[in-house]
């Protein structure tokens, strides 16, 4: 019982009281219309019908994953799941042996990200949980389904620091939506059932599930489908109909209106319903690091990724707007700068699944909870009512503006002054010569921004990468477990010479279990994103940011000797005019995973970029270089 | 900032205050007081969280809260529309000759002396928080020994019931 546990002396500091406020109402939205189990069932799978039969705990956990319909789960043994291995070794699933725990976390998210399903990774306690962090911290971020299963000291040791024993429980409570701690066997069958619909229902996260030895090994009877008690869990999925309507009014008489779209709508599978709606409106499209996809990049309305490496007529079409469209999108940090000067013209419509989310950053003058797949129809019915009433508006000079920005800045790049190949065309012609139907997976730095930038997007799940969490070595067990999702897919890693180094162990996974990713190493031999603000705001002192693996280094580690070592085709690309004969050796090869080291420069940068503590307005096109703006009124 | 009090009916689970306490802490809101305890209904506890925070902040805190899976309603309860108190312990110096003046301050508050000895009381003491700071300041001159405090208990006023309509829309 948790009532008698200490609080922090500082959570009680006391504050000196203010005047009463009047009365406001903190209840839930009584109108708001509530997900229930009126149409589906909340336990996830077929739901079979099994009759009570006497089991251990492990078979039960097996059992019960089972029944939820998982296919394949990435994990690692230990002491406190052992009793779970034994069982699972029977099993028609797919459990995918990693060398790290952090692979087998980042490995469910990719898998997550591409099916749609909810990923599952097993470790066991201590620091095979501990190891899980990094992942499941990281699902929590970008909103990935994820269930993470940990074994525990047996009960009646918990608390008396045994070995391999972590409150993991406690560890994770801020990085996860829930988490539970069993040591009933009984318990099994209704708290998986629960986890599986608490990490795939509402906003999507990480749960995790601990399950202390005792259980494991205690004998229970299974039956199923369980019941799931979750009084206080009640996701709202459809928009309020008067704030739908509202929307649409505003939208009807915007003259300079955006599409603010985010990951949301590729986690709700509503990116056919956001095409309709930016067809109907004729609005300008951004899609946001974590939407990339969810609109097609061909699409003549999408006017790029917005942000801090966004385009200029992205971010411009935010900061001029009248009006934000922001379906599944947070008012990050790194879209919107210095908040106070985001977009402040801008009329805010904020259509998301968590409440939490509606006026955090940025006051929403129209807020709608619910899901982006339900919201997004209704808002483009209430549209096309309110056309008919008030006719469509003319958006005529808002394209000319933003047009005329599109093609005076386009992406693009300068060619290294070093001879070396530009990092930037290598992704482009791997993007290029793989075409939409691929999977791209980056990493985190300079790489991830130009594989965002230069890669062309046509449909959402083909972009993986951790956004808000911003985890290096999420690229190479991320692909591993996107390629296991959608085998029939090129998945590529698109990875730096830092990330590879944090998780590259995974080849190993790869190699043996017949995960044909495809790696490619943007190699600029530094922490290059690092070295990119050292080079504008720090006077080009290179603190620690040099990794020797590139052009005129003692190259350590040698990526071909060591992907090779890896059992994986190992190439390695210095020149500009072996790209193309490069990625295409790549592409033919499907029985075992490749790994090409792409040597570039080090000194290229990634543009255009707002610096971090100044308006969007101060974007600039390259160093020093801020676009003319014309005198808007 | 204003101070804001709102009732939370949480499943009684393990580890519920702990969520409870680290949201406040991860989120940078600040807890004035907060008192946990069974309610009428069996599993379900109910916190009162005493918070200074603004207008927008105080929706934050109470989204966050919702989100948490084992929190099941929230309410804000205000000053006009809640019954608010604290309770209080003091043990205060009284000897032989102040003995009378200390009770007699008591009485003034309708407190209750619930444990003497030969050079000390100690006094038990329910109402608002200023209630509790006059009292306290009428005692300070005898020398206040030990000081013990609950956090505010909250209730609505009149028939209707928290955790009535809570359970019933659940």
């Amino acid at each position: 019982m948790s009532k008698g546990s200490p609080i922090s002396p500082s959570l009680m500091a006391a504050k000196s009281a203010g005047a009463p406020k009047a009365p406001e109402k903190v209840d839930r939205p009584a109108d708001a219309v509530v997900d229930n189990a009126a149409t589906l069932s909340p336990v996830l799978g077929p739901n079979n019908v099994v009759p009570p039969t006497v089991m251990t705990g492990s078979e039960a956990i097996v059992r019960s994953l089972e029944e939820l319909g998982v296919d394949d789960i990435f994990g690692l043994p230990g002491g406190a799941i052992l009793p779970t291995y034994d069982p699972l070794m029977a099993s028609k699933m797919n459990h995918v042996l990693v060398r790290h725990e952090q692979g087998a976390g980042h490995a469910a998210q990719g898998y997550a990200m591409v099916t749609g399903r909810v990923g599952v990774c097993i470790a066991t306690s201590g620091p095979g949980a501990t190891n899980l962090v990094t992942a499941i911290m990281d699902a929590h971020m970008d909103s990935v389904p994820l269930v993470a299963i940990t074994g525990q000291v047996s009960a009646s040791v918990i608390g008396t620091d045994a070995f391999q024993e972590a409150d993991i429980v406690g560890i994770t409570m801020p990085i996860t939506k829930h988490s539970f701690l069993v040591t009933d066997p009984n318990d099994i069958p209704h708290v998986m059932a629960e986890a599986f619909y608490l990490a795939s229902t509402g906003r999507p996260g990480p749960v995790l599930v601990d399950i202390a030895k005792n259980a494991q090994q205690g004998t229970m009877t299974f039956s199923w489908p369980p019941k799931i008690d979750l009084p206080g869990y009640r996701p709202v999925v459809r928009g309020h109909n008067k704030q739908v309507r509202e929307a649409a009014r505003l939208i009807a008489a915007a003259s300079k209106p955006v599409l603010y779209v985010g990951g949301g709508v590729v986690k709700a599978h509503a990116s056919a319903e956001l095409r309709e709606l930016a067809e109907l409106t004729g609005a300008p499209v951004v899609t946001t690091l974590m939407a990339r996809g969810a609109f097609p990049d061909s699409h003549p309305q999408h006017v790029g990724m917005p942000g801090m490496h966004g385009t200029v007529s992205a971010v411009t079409a935010l900061q001029q707007s009248d009006l934000l469209i922001t379906l599944g999108a947070r008012f990050d940090d790194r879209v919107t700068g210095v908040l106070s000067t985001f977009a402040p013209h801008a009329k805010i419509i904020h259509a998301d699944i968590d409440p939490a989310e509606i006026s955090k950053n940025r006051t929403a003058d129209v807020p709608i909870v619910g899901s982006v797949k339900e919201i997004i129809p209704e808002l483009s019915e209430a549209v096309r009512a309110a056309f008919e009433q008030s006719g469509t508006p003319d958006l005529d000079s808002w394209w000319a503006f933003l047009n005329n920005l599109r093609d005076t800045y386009p992406l693009g790049w300068t060619e290294p002054e070093d001879g070396l190949s530009a990092p930037q065309r290598v992704i482009e012609r791997i993007g290029a010569l793989t075409g939409p139907e691929g999977i791209y997976v980056a990493g985190v730095g300079q790489h991830q921004m130009w594989a965002a930038q230069f890669i062309k997007y046509e449909r959402p799940h083909a972009w993986l990468n951790s956004g808000g969490a911003g985890t290096m070595g999420y690229a190479v067990p991320a692909a591993m477990g996107a390629k296991v999702g959608e085998p029939d897919r090129v998945v590529w890693a698109i990875d730096g010479d830092g990330c590879f180094q944090m998780t590259n162990q995974e080849l190993a996974t790869c190699a043996i279990n017949k995960i044909p990713i495809k790696v490619a190493i943007i190699n600029n031999s530094s922490l290059g994103m690092v070295r990119q603000w050292q080079t504008l705001f720090y006077e080009g002192r290179y603190s620690n940011t040099d990794l020797n693996t590139g052009h005129d280094t003692v190259r350590i580690p040698d990526f071909v000797k060591l992907a090779d070592a890896y059992g994986c085709a190992a190439f390695r690309c210095e020149r500009d005019e072996d790209i193309d004969a490069t990625i295409q050796k790549a592409l033919e090869i499907n029985d075992r995973p490749v790994v090409i080291d792409f040597v570039v420069s080090p000194n290229s940068m990634v543009w255009p970029m707002v610096p971090s503590g100044v308006s969007n307005d101060q974007i600039q096109v390259a160093r020093n270089m801020t676009p003319e703006w014309e005198e808007e009124d | 900032m204003s101070r804001h009090t709102l009732s939370v009916l949480v499943e009684d689970k393990p580890g519920v205050l702990t969520r409870v306490a680290s949201l406040f802490a991860r989120r940078a809101f600040n807890i004035n007081s907060l008192a946990v305890g069974p309610t009428e209904v069996a599993g379900i506890s109910r916190m009162t969280v005493v918070v200074d925070a603004d207008g927008e902040l105080i929706e934050q805190v109470t989204k966050q809260l919702n989100k948490l899976i084992n929190v099941i309603k929230i309410v804000e309860l205000t000053p006009e529309s809640s019954v608010q108190r604290d309770h209080i312990l003091v043990k205060v110096r009284a000897d032989a000759a102040t003995r009378l003046q200390v009770t007699q301050a008591a009485d003034l508050f309708r407190a209750s002396v619930v444990d003497v000895s030969t050079d000390s009381v100690v006094i038990e003491a329910t109402g608002t928080p200023e209630k509790l700071a006059a009292l306290l300041s009428v005692l300070e001159p005898f020398g206040i020994r030990e000081i013990v405090q609950s956090g505010t208990l909250a209730v609505g006023r009149g028939s209707r019931s928290m955790s009535d309509r809570a359970l019933r829309s659940a």
